[in-house]
């Protein structure tokens, strides 16, 4: 099980409350979780990816085990201890603006 | 008793305003989806309950939220703005190709007939249409495949197309605007567009006479009159009788003819509105003096309006899509500010009062008139 900690804005829009829990089968990578949270909450779609090109939003970043994971291959595997359950995946608004 | 719903976009989220026909006392409902900029609400003619809501982010994207209820409830619909096919390049600000990039949803233009049918205004300039209440949107790609598409350049707000008008009595016939393109028509149902800018004059670009490249802020019509236009250019206000196919200066004794917003007086389709703003650097009213020019002449003859507005150290902005009129009897006007205010006048603009002061800063207004 993946757990997953969204912004406030998107935990508002996904019309839930503290993390997210996923199940995922096959390898756990960004683009596993994020098609999985998706999948879960179609609303969430264009909001983290543009769903055109399937780019991260350049001001939303992804972070586990104290990692900013952001610019790695979608592709890759997450950390051992992301797709164990024992640490959640972040997905932050970048802090940027006034 | 007749009832109004004023829809308020603003920075940081949207309101709901409501009163009853008398438009004295008020109901504030929001924020909704505060946090995020909303540029446009509007409700649909065929049905007053169905709103639409382009909800931004510089974060999160584009949304579209959707409300069956008059905006008592909301679900976020389809928000994939996909140009068709190879989009292509614009000219970017230094004249070097730029790739049409979607930015966000400027405005929504429901269909007259069925609620289910809205049009969408896109950042980089494009026509989106819905047929399934906002659920999946298609590119009308006429437009952006004009031949003077790959020539259009960024306003300083972005290459946004900002104004889209129906004709009530020709649903083949659709206006858009876009800056810093110009103005755009078809008569096919968004087949073939053509631009209709002639008399247009912008001493801001090389041939202030061209095509396209003009920056118009805002059009307006009165639906018995969808041939008339009204429109406020950057600078100068101007009128086509023949629907756009050539342009006349009715600018007048404006103090400045700059501005953004422009409408129509919903019972008199010879009085108009605008707010004139300092200048294109100065984006505030003249003198700190926040007042509506009407005119009852169709243009050229210019009064000001000001009882009940700020006469003093006045420096908000009026937005392009930040003003709106009711058509109940007397006609009311309402204009939404930079400084977070919205103003409404219940007598054709004689009188003004705040219906909120201290909203964030408004992007639209739009107004609905219910039974």
């Amino acid at each position: 099980m993946i757990r997953v900690v969204l912004p406030a804005h998107l935990r508002t829009l996904a019309r839930v409350t503290g993390e997210v829990r996923l199940e995922i089968a096959g390898p756990v990578t960004q683009r596993a979780v994020l098609d999985a949270l998706e999948a879960r909450y179609p609303m969430l779609r264009g909001t983290l990816r543009d769903q055109v090109t399937g780019q991260r939003r350049p001001f939303v970043r992804f972070f586990a085990c104290e990692q900013d994971l952001s610019l790695e291959s979608p592709d890759a595997p997450l950390p051992d201890a992301v797709a164990s359950g024992n640490e959640p995946f972040l997905v932050v608004g970048a802090v940027a603006g006034g | 008793m007749s009832k109004v719903r004023v829809l308020v976009g603003t920075r940081k989220g949207a309101f709901i305003l409501t009163s009853d026909g008398k438009r004295e006392q008020w109901e504030v409902s929001g924020p909704h989806f505060g946090g995020w900029e909303i540029y446009h609400v509007k409700g649909s003619p065929a049905d007053p309950n169905r709103l639409y809501a382009s909800q931004s982010s510089g974060w999160f994207g584009q949304l579209i939220q959707r409300s069956n209820d008059g905006g008592k409830t909301w679900e976020p619909v389809g928000n994939k703005f996909a140009y068709d096919g190879t989009p292509g390049t614009h000219k970017w600000y230094d004249d070097t190709p730029h790739p049409w990039e979607f930015k966000r949803v400027w405005h929504l233009e429901p269909s007259h007939t069925d609620p289910d049918a809205v049009y969408a205004g896109v950042e980089d300039a494009a026509l989106f249409l819905s047929s399934d209440g906002g659920q999946t949107w298609a590119e009308i790609p006429g437009l952006r495949r004009h031949e003077t598409g790959p020539g259009w350049h960024p306003g300083a707000g972005g290459m946004c197309l900002h104004t889209v008008l129906l004709d009530p009595n020709d649903p083949a016939r659709i206006y858009i605007a876009i800056s810093a393109a110009g103005a755009f028509r078809s008569d096919d149902g968004g087949t073939t567009w053509r631009p209709i800018n002639r008399g247009l004059r912008s001493q801001y670009i090389p041939d202030p006479d061209a095509e396209v490249g003009h920056c118009v802020h805002r059009i307006a019509m009165h639906r018995s009159r969808p041939n008339v236009l009204f429109m406020q250019k950057h600078w100068d206000v101007m009128r086509s009788d023949d629907a756009g196919d050539s342009w006349r200066e009715v600018s007048g004794n404006l103090p400045t003819d700059f501005g953004f917003v422009i409408d129509v007086h919903a019972h008199e389709p010879e009085t108009l509105y605008v707010v004139p703003i300092k200048s294109d650097s100065e984006h505030f009213p003249p003198d700190g003096k926040l007042r509506v020019y009407r005119s009852r002449t169709g243009g050229n003859e210019w009064e000001p309006l000001s009882q009940g507005l700020p006469q003093s150290d006045c420096y908000v902005n009026v937005l392009r899509d930040a003003m709106a009129v009711d058509s109940l009897d007397s006609c009311g006007i309402y204009f939404g500010t930079t400084g977070g205010q919205v103003y409404a006048s219940a007598d054709a603009g004689d009188t003004w009062a705040p219906i909120v002061r201290d909203l964030p800063a408004v992007l639209s207004v739009e107004v609905q008139t219910l039974p």
